[in-house]
């Protein structure tokens, strides 16, 4: 008989049993045994497909499968299984599975991440409006540092002029979705992270619920209309934004706390359309959102472990031919219409009419 | 003399000068005199009745003139005038 150990997670499922004994040749077989034996553990191994769930991890006596034989990995009498969800309900206390240990080693040696940092890094979400320019080194450093579910909003798809600084995207996803090559290529780096696809448009009439199912806004959007959509909505639903845009060879970086200002009262109205030429138009370093986007994942690391200084009330200025950063302070306006003392926007308005213009590609 | 800094999409009326220096005791006459000098300059950064636009900030050193003076903000020498449009990209 093969002992298995059932995590707190799924004893909902064997009677609040934690270990099961089963009788299996290989681990395929174990777990199509739990399947039949246990009804609705099926889904939680499996996907559509038949495959094991990315991040459910098996590990036959305290190795995991990928480094013996998958599951085809053969058992024996007194063999001792594991069958562990990487997210593991979220609780604060549950203990790293040992890749885990091994992965995140470098952040848990830190005094000031340590494994209940890591924690809290496994528990957050975060969404990233827009998978391009600041949205790829953005989500991928946030999915490398075990981010637990990172929601990428982006209806557009991968185009060739892109891979010059949209490094989450490559050759083989030209014309692609760019949320489902995002969430390929996140999988990847880190199987950990649960990456939500939002296929779709911001819109005032999607934002709420979307950006109200995470912890923290990271904007990486690609025209005005969307960063105010943003802004009001992360007010509106009182969660952190971290903001960064690039123009040619400068960007700027901020963290907007709800109730100590926003982005209208750093800009309280767009330019009128046509006046700034987008990226498309001007051109854009590829390096530049490199900075920039890394600058915003390491804001919102910091705001998640509560660490640090926070890039609140100052606006960052980075100007790459000059390899210069500067900063201004920005001030909570009395007189915003959001967050000032008398707001009048109280619900997500026209945008579009807002700005004169429609919105772009999100982050495309 | 003050410095003032010149964002990119400005540049085009300051003969591509990143820093350009100018004379006045506020920053709206440091303004006016980069205007006499530089063709078009005033007319980017100020609105058609001469005040502040919403989606462009001018900064006193590193605090926002609209919580100062706006444009009647006194300037000495030592002091940096940067100007600042609102960026959309992020792609």
């Amino acid at each position: 008989m093969v002992n298995v150990y059932i995590p707190s997670s799924f004893r909902r499922l064997t009677g609040g049993a934690g270990r099961v004994e089963s009788e299996a040749a290989d681990v395929r077989a174990l777990l199509r045994s739990l399947e039949d034996r246990f009804p609705g553990m099926g889904v939680e191994l499996f996907d559509s497909g038949g495959n094991l769930h990315r991040f459910v991890n098996v590990y036959v006596n305290d190795r995991a499968i990928e480094e013996l034989n998958g599951l085809e990995t053969r058992l024996g009498m007194e063999d001792e299984v594991a069958v562990i969800p990487a997210m593991a309900g979220g609780q604060v206390g549950a203990r790293f599975t040992p890749r885990q240990a091994v992965r995140y080693s470098r952040h848990i040696i830190l005094p000031e991440i340590g494994g209940v940092g890591q924690r809290k890094l496994l528990n957050a979400k975060v969404a990233m409006i827009g998978a391009g320019g600041l949205g790829s080194p953005a989500a991928l450093y946030l999915a490398a540092a075990g981010i637990g579910t990172l929601g990428i909003v982006d209806f557009d798809s991968v185009d060739l002029s892109n891979l010059h600084r949209q490094i989450l995207h490559g050759h083989a996803n030209i014309g692609r979705s760019k949320v489902d090559s995002a969430r390929d290529q996140l999988a990847d780096v880190n199987p950990d992270t649960r990456v939500v696809a939002h296929d779709e448009a911001l819109t005032s009439q999607n934002a709420l619920g979307i950006l109200g199912q995470y912890d923290i806004v990271v904007n990486g959007s690609d025209n005005f209309a969307t960063r105010y959509l943003v802004n009001d909505a992360a007010y509106l639903l009182k969660k952190p934004l971290v903001d960064g845009s690039i123009f040619r060879f400068e960007g700027q970086a901020t963290v907007f706390m709800p109730g100590q200002g926003c982005y209208r009262c750093l800009f309280p109205a767009p330019p009128p359309p046509g006046s700034v030429p987008s990226c498309a138009e001007a051109g854009v370093l590829g390096a530049l959102p490199g900075m920039i986007g890394v600058i915003q994942a390491t804001e919102t690391i910091k705001l998640i472990l509560d660490l640090g200084e926070p890039l609140v009330n100052r606006l960052l200025l980075y100007d790459a031919l000059a390899m210069e950063f500067r900063e201004v302070k920005i001030r909570r306006d009395p007189e915003c219409p959001l967050c000032g003392d008398h707001p009048s926007i109280d619900e997500l308005i026209d945008y579009e009419a807002f700005c004169g213009a429609p919105m772009a590609a999100t982050g495309g | 003399m003050i410095e003032v800094r010149v964002p990119a999409p400005l540049r085009s009326h300051t003969d591509g000068s990143k820093i350009v220096q100018g004379e006045g005791a506020n920053v709206g006459e440091v303004l006016d005199d980069l205007g006499r000098r530089y063709p078009g300059f005033r007319e980017g950064v100020l609105d058609q009745d001469g005040g502040l636009r919403q989606f462009v900030n001018i900064y006193l050193n590193d605090e926002d003139i609209r919580y100062l003076r706006r444009l009647d903000t006194p300037v000495a020498g030592g002091d940096v005038v940067s100007i600042l449009p609102a960026v959309a990209g992020g792609a």
